[in-house]
């Protein structure tokens, strides 16, 4: 499993750059800051929830591997605010999908940017991220 | 000629009425920058706090991520606050999921974290949005976004009641510590709401804010709601808590608000245990690097 997960990640990663943390301030502590992986996703399942929705998607590989993802976004409250809706993804829908993995490698992730399958661009919710 | 004058005045302050009257801000919130430059906000209502408010600064001014507004915990000395031995040692017993102190979401132990009442002052420092205030000669009544909860200050020129063990003295009636704490509110001016507040929950109920700071069933918290004009408010926030600091310290300093139209549909923000079960189930658990919290 982890050296499937190795090979997808190899294959998939299309930007990975260090670059200034995005979320100082908001439970850093399992995050990668400063990282980020961009991937093209299917979703699987689309949880609209407190305190966090969750998007979970599958990724392949070149080698034909799918590694399965879950990344958490920000609140309904703030995701409202961010352009989503209860409706914005269901299973099936291919998306873009850039994430901040987690520390630990696990296919986990902090949500950043996700263009839906319209071709619309929106963030992850996050506090850092929400404009007036 | 009179007659023409007095006429003419009526014209020229219609405006300035049918603001007031509906109550709307005078600026749309979807108006350019230009056009609210343009247009003269009306100066504040008399004793009047009442509207849909959110932070000027942006709807997630209030989130509070990093602890209260005014004192973030980004381990600068100047906001740590004035902790007594036993504040510090609560601090450390708490294991929160933000600030500098932020330890794995499996791990926290944030009284939130099992929904339980965010309880007073700490409506104030945690998902502080749309915030909904209704008045009338009694009383006035905040409505907060997170949790759909809300709190009442009395306007009726009640006496604050005295802190006791385990609850407060209304005259001779004893009553329990309340989450949300005994409120009463004195205008100190037109335009200047001060609010008292005591008898709320100890320390091992409620936290101050999300980056673990306590807070006692000792602490006195004062607001000032000043209303700067229409459609502006600042809110300052004092906490006295004298088992967890050695002095009173500002939470909030003048944190704006900005008034919102009366239509506004102010969204539900809640805290459900079986949604946060489903969350550790299938991310926090897993980025914590455990099989369960």
């Amino acid at each position: 499993m982890k050296k499937r997960f190795s090979s997808a990640l190899a294959l998939i990663v299309l930007s990975w750059f260090a670059c200034l943390p995005l979320f100082a301030h908001h439970g850093e502590a399992a995050f990668s800051s400063g990282n980020k992986i961009t991937m093209k996703a299917t979703v699987t399942d689309w949880y609209w929830a407190n305190p966090h929705c969750i998007l979970q998607f599958d990724v392949k590989g070149d080698d034909g591997q799918v590694v399965h993802w879950a990344a958490e976004t920000s609140a309904p409250a703030s995701m409202i605010n961010a352009g989503w809706t209860k409706r914005s993804l269901k299973p099936g829908d291919q998306v873009t999908i850039t994430v901040e993995p987690v520390k630990n490698g696990r296919p986990l992730g902090r949500v950043l940017e996700v263009v839906f399958p319209s071709g619309q661009k929106v963030t992850g919710g996050f506090s850092s991220q929400l404009k007036e | 000629m009179v007659h023409r004058v007095i006429v003419l005045m009526l014209i020229l302050a219609a405006p300035a009425f049918s603001s007031i009257a509906l109550a709307q801000p005078a600026t749309s919130p979807r108006a350019g920058a230009a056009a609210q430059e343009a247009v003269p906000v009306p100066a504040a209502p008399r004793h009047d706090i009442s509207g849909t408010w959110e932070p000027a600064n942006g709807p997630a001014d209030g989130v509070q991520a990093n602890g209260v507004k005014a004192m973030p915990a980004d381990g600068k000395p100047e906001h740590e606050p004035p902790y007594t031995p036993l504040g510090l040692e609560t601090f450390k017993a708490h294991k929160p999921l933000e600030g500098y102190a932020a330890v794995l979401p499996a791990f926290f132990n944030d009284p939130r974290d099992k929904c339980e009442p965010i309880g007073f002052p700490r409506a104030n420092f945690y998902n502080f949005r749309q915030t909904q205030i209704l008045q009338n000669g009694y009383k006035v009544v905040i409505l907060y976004e997170y949790a759909q909860t809300w709190r009442v200050i009395w306007t009726d020129g009640r006496q604050l009641p005295k802190l006791a063990d385990g609850g407060v003295f209304v005259g001779k009636e004893f009553k329990e510590s309340r989450y949300y704490g005994y409120s009463v509110g004195q205008w100190v001016d037109d335009t200047t709401l001060v609010v008292q507040t005591v008898g709320m929950m100890p320390e091992d109920k409620v936290w101050l804010d999300t980056a673990g700071r306590p807070i006692s069933d000792a602490v006195r918290v004062e607001e000032r709601f000043h209303r700067i004009d229409h459609d502006h408010m600042e809110l300052t926030v004092t906490i006295d808590d004298p088992k967890m600091y050695t002095r009173p310290w500002l939470a909030m300093n003048k944190f704006p608000l900005k008034l919102q139209s009366p239509h506004t549909d102010v969204m539900e923000m809640y805290c459900s245990p079986s949604e946060l079960e489903q969350y550790y189930k299938v991310f926090g658990n897993a980025a914590s690097g455990v099989d369960s919290k």
